[in-house]
C-alpha cells in the first residue's frame, strides 16, 4: 500500500505551523500502517478495531486538546481537526470512535464535570483505559431533542433515571456514558457506569454504514446513581448542544479526509484504467469530475482552516461550525459517489476504499445535526427568521 | 551515557522525483522531505539506549532550514538536544562527514549512531569516515546493539548471513532495518518538542573532493507484453524467453 502523499491543490500545507504539520503527518502515518491494512476486514465483519484502541491512546488522541494535567496533549483546535482528518481517511468509524471519546465524553466532563469526576475520568479516557459513549438522541426525538423522554428523578442520596437512548456510538463498548435526562423538566448530564443495575447497552445491528463502528441502544430502567454522577456545572439543552459543537466541528475536518481518500483513489485509477486505448483520466468527461472534486475539497479545506483558527482565537460561532459540517460532509459524499463511478464496477468492491467511505458518509450527512437541520441553523442565522417549525 | 545522533532530511520515499533545470540537482518543487528511514531506526536505538542507561541524546544534521523539520521530528520522539550545522550548499560525503565530525569532536559522546545509508544519494560512507576522522571503532549494517560493561556486541547483517561483533564505547553504530521498531512521536512530544531548542552552528568548511556533473534518470521501462490466456500461453513464454531475452 502506497504512502498517502496529501491533496494539496492550494498549497495550504505553508498555512499550518510546524507542530500541526507534525502532528498531521504522524498521524497519516499511523493511519497508513495500522488502520487501512485492517479496516476492510473489520467493516466486512461489522467489527470495531479494539486494537487501535490502546496505539491511538499512546499517540494521544483522545481528548487532545484537554490540558496536560489529565494526560493530554494540549494541542489547538487546528492540530485535533488534522488529527480527525487522517482517522477519518483510514475510515469513518475509527475517527467516530476518537471523535466521542474526545469531544462527547472527555469534553463534557472537562465542561461541566467536578474536580473529582475530571481527576477520576479524563486521565483514564485520555489513556484509553475506558471508553465512553454519549447518550442523547432518543429513538422518537433526534433532530429535536429537547423533546426527549429520559427523566431522572431526585432521591435522598442520589438519582433514579428511566428512559432509552438510540444510536448512540461505542454504546456497547462504553465503560461510562453521558446520559442527558430531564431533572423537574430541565436537562441534565449523568455519568452512568457500565453494570449499574438497570441498565444495559444492546448493540445495533444491521447496518450498511459505519460497520466498522458499535452503534447502540442504551435502556435505562429504574438506573439508581449516586448524587456525585450529575455533572454539576450547569443545566439545560445548551450543554450537549456545546458538545455537538465539539464533535461537528471535527467531523468538519473528518470528511475532507474520507474525500481525500476517495479522489486519490480516483485519480491514480483514472490515469492507470485504460479503454480505448488511452488511460480513462484523458476523457473530458473524467477530468471534469476530478477536477469538480479536487475543487469541493480545496474550498472544505479552507472552510475548515479557517473555522479552526477562528475557533483558537475564541471567537467562532455555532452556526460557522453548522455551516463547515453542512457543506463538507455533503460535498464528501457527493465525492466518494463520483469516485465510485468513475472506478466503475471496481468501485464496488472492498479492495477499494470508495464505496465504504460512501456507504459511511451516508451516516456522517445525518448524524451530529442533519444536513437539513444545518441548513436550517444557517439560514435562521443570516435571516434572522427561525424556520424550524 | 551521552549519546549522539547524525539524521539527514531527504525526499520522501513515494515523492515522484525530477531533475533539474541545471541536470546536476533535483527538482524540489513539490517534494515532500522525510526524516532518512534508516536515521529512523538509529534516532530510535539511541532513545531505548538512553531509556535504559540515562542520559542525554542529541541529534545533529547539517544542511539549509528545512532540516529543521527533521530535527523537529526527533524532538518529538523524545530527544533532548538538537544542532543544526548551517549550511545551503551541496557536498560531497567527504565535506559532510568533516563538519560533523568536528562538531561530535567537541562533544565527545559515548555513542555515535547513524543509518546505514541515507536514501537521497545511498553513497553509505558518511558514518564510516566521521568515524575513520574521529578515531573511533564503527561498526556497519547493525541490527542489535547489545551495550553490556566495559564492551558493545552488535550483531550485524552481511551477505548470506549474519556476523557478530564486540567493540569498546566510544564507537560508531550505522543503524540497519530491523534495529528496532521507531516510535511515532506522541502528540504530547510534539508539543513537548515546541520548547526544545534548535542550536544553529556554521558547519564546518570542507573542500569539495567529489563534483556531481550529471543527473539522469533510469530509462523508462516499456509497455509489457501480454500473450494469450490459454495453454498456448506457455510454450510461447518459453520460446521468446529463449530466443528474444536469452535468458533461458
Amino acid at each position: 500500500m502506497p504512502k498517502f502523499q496529501g491533496v494539496d491543490y492550494y498549497d495550504i500545507d505553508s498555512l499550518l505551523s510546524e507542530e500541526e504539520l507534525l502532528v498531521r503527518n504522524t498521524v497519516r502515518e499511523f493511519v497508513d500502517e495500522n488502520v487501512i491494512p485492517i479496516i476492510e476486514k473489520h467493516n466486512r465483519a461489522g467489527t470495531f478495531p479494539m486494537e487501535l484502541v490502546g496505539k491511538m491512546a499512546a499517540l494521544g488522541l483522545f481528548g487532545s486538546t484537554l490540558p496536560a494535567q489529565y494526560g493530554c496533549a494540549e494541542m489547538n483546535n487546528v492540530a485535533y481537526g488534522l488529527v480527525m482528518q487522517e482517522l477519518e481517511r483510514g475510515d469513518s468509524s475509527v475517527r467516530s470512535f476518537a471523535s466521542v471519546q474526545s469531544a462527547l465524553v472527555m469534553y463534557p466532563i472537562f465542561r461541566y464535570g467536578s474536580e473529582t469526576q475530571k481527576d477520576h475520568w479524563l486521565p483514564k479516557l485520555a489513556k484509553g483505559e475506558k471508553i465512553g459513549c454519549f447518550g442523547l438522541t432518543e429513538p422518537d426525538y433526534g433532530s429535536d431533542p429537547g423533546g426527549m423522554i429520559t427523566r431522572a428523578v431526585e432521591t435522598s442520596d442520589g438519582y433514579i433515571l428511566n428512559g432509552a437512548k438510540m444510536w448512540i456510538t461505542n454504546g456497547t463498548l462504553a465503560d461510562v456514558a453521558v446520559i442527558w435526562a430531564k431533572l423537574d423538566g430541565v436537562v441534565h448530564g449523568f455519568l452512568v457506569e457500565k453494570g449499574t443495575k438497570g441498565f444495559s447497552a444492546p448493540e445495533m445491528k444491521g447496518k450498511h454504514s459505519l460497520r466498522a463502528s458499535v452503534t447502540s441502544e442504551l435502556i435505562l430502567e429504574d438506573v439508581y446513581i449516586p448524587k456525585k454522577n450529575r455533572l454539576p456545572g450547569g443545566s439545560g439543552l445548551k450543554l450537549p448542544l456545546s458538545c455537538l459543537s465539539q464533535a461537528r466541528y471535527g467531523i468538519a475536518w473528518g470528511t475532507v479526509g474520507a474525500a481525500m481518500g476517495c479522489y486519490e483513489t480516483a485519480l491514480n485509477y483514472a490515469k492507470t484504467r485504460i479503454q480505448f486505448d488511452k488511460p480513462i483520466a484523458a476523457f473530458q468527461l473524467i477530468q471534469m469530475r476530478l477536477v469538480h472534486m479536487v475543487t469541493e475539497i480545496t474550498k472544505a479545506q479552507l472552510l475548515c482552516l479557517q473555522l479552526g483558527r477562528l475557533k483558537d482565537a475564541g471567537k467562532v460561532r455555532f452556526q460557522q461550525i453548522s455551516m463547515a459540517k453542512r457543506n463538507n460532509a455533503y460535498h464528501a459524499l457527493e465525492i466518494a459517489r463520483e469516485a465510485r463511478s468513475i472506478l466503475g464496477a471496481n468501485g464496488i468492491l472492498d479492495e477499494y476504499p470508495v464505496m465504504r467511505h460512501s456507504a459511511n458518509l451516508e451516516s456522517v450527512m445525518t448524524y451530529e445535526g442533519t444536513h437539513e437541520m444545518h441548513t436550517l441553523i444557517v439560514g435562521e442565522d443570516i435571516t434572522g427568521i427561525p424556520a424550524y417549525t | 551515557m551521552k549519546i549522539a545522533v547524525c539524521i539527514n532530511h531527504v525526499p520522501d520515499t513515494e515523492t515522484k522525483i525530477k531533475v533539474g533545470a541545471d541536470n546536476v540537482n533535483i527538482d524540489k518543487t513539490g517534494v515532500n522531505y522525510m526524516l532518512s528511514p534508516y536515521d529512523e531506526f538509529a534516532v530510535e536505538e539511541a532513545l531505548r539506549i538512553r531509556e535504559k542507561f540515562t542520559g542525554d541524546v542529541t541529534v545533529l544534521s547539517l544542511g539549509g532550514d528545512a532540516h529543521k523539520e527533521t530535527l523537529r521530528k526527533a524532538l518529538a520522539m523524545g530527544v533532548e538536544k538538537a544542532v543544526l550545522l548551517k549550511d545551503d550548499s551541496v557536498r560531497d560525503s567527504n565535506g559532510v562527514a568533516k563538519a560533523l565530525a568536528e562538531e561530535l569532536r567537541q562533544m565527545s559522546p559515548d555513542v555515535i549512531l547513524f543509518g546505514k545509508q541515507s536514501i537521497d544519494y545511498d553513497n553509505a560512507q558518511v558514518g564510516t569516515l566521521v568515524a575513520e576522522m574521529l578515531g573511533l571503532p564503527s561498526v556497519a549494517v547493525v541490527v542489535k546493539l547489545d551495550i553490556q560493561e566495559g564492551k558493545v556486541v552488535c550483531d550485524r547483517e552481511i551477505e548470506g548471513g549474519h556476523e557478530i561483533v564486540e567493540t569498546k564505547l566510544p564507537a560508531v553504530f550505522l543503524a540497519q532495518k530491523g534495529l528496532n521498531e521507531p516510535r511515532y512521536p506522541s502528540l504530547k512530544g510534539i508539543m513537548a518538542a515546541k520548547s526544545k531548542p534548535i542550536e544553529e552552528k556554521p558547519a564546518a568548511p570542507a573542500e569539495v573532493q567529489v563534483q556531481t556533473i550529471h543527473l539522469k534518470k533510469p530509462p523508462a521501462k516499456g509497455s509489457g507484453k501480454i500473450l494469450s490466456t490459454d495453454d498456448s500461453a506457455v510454450s510461447e513464454l518459453i520460446r521468446l524467453l529463449r530466443e528474444e531475452a536469452k535468458v533461458i
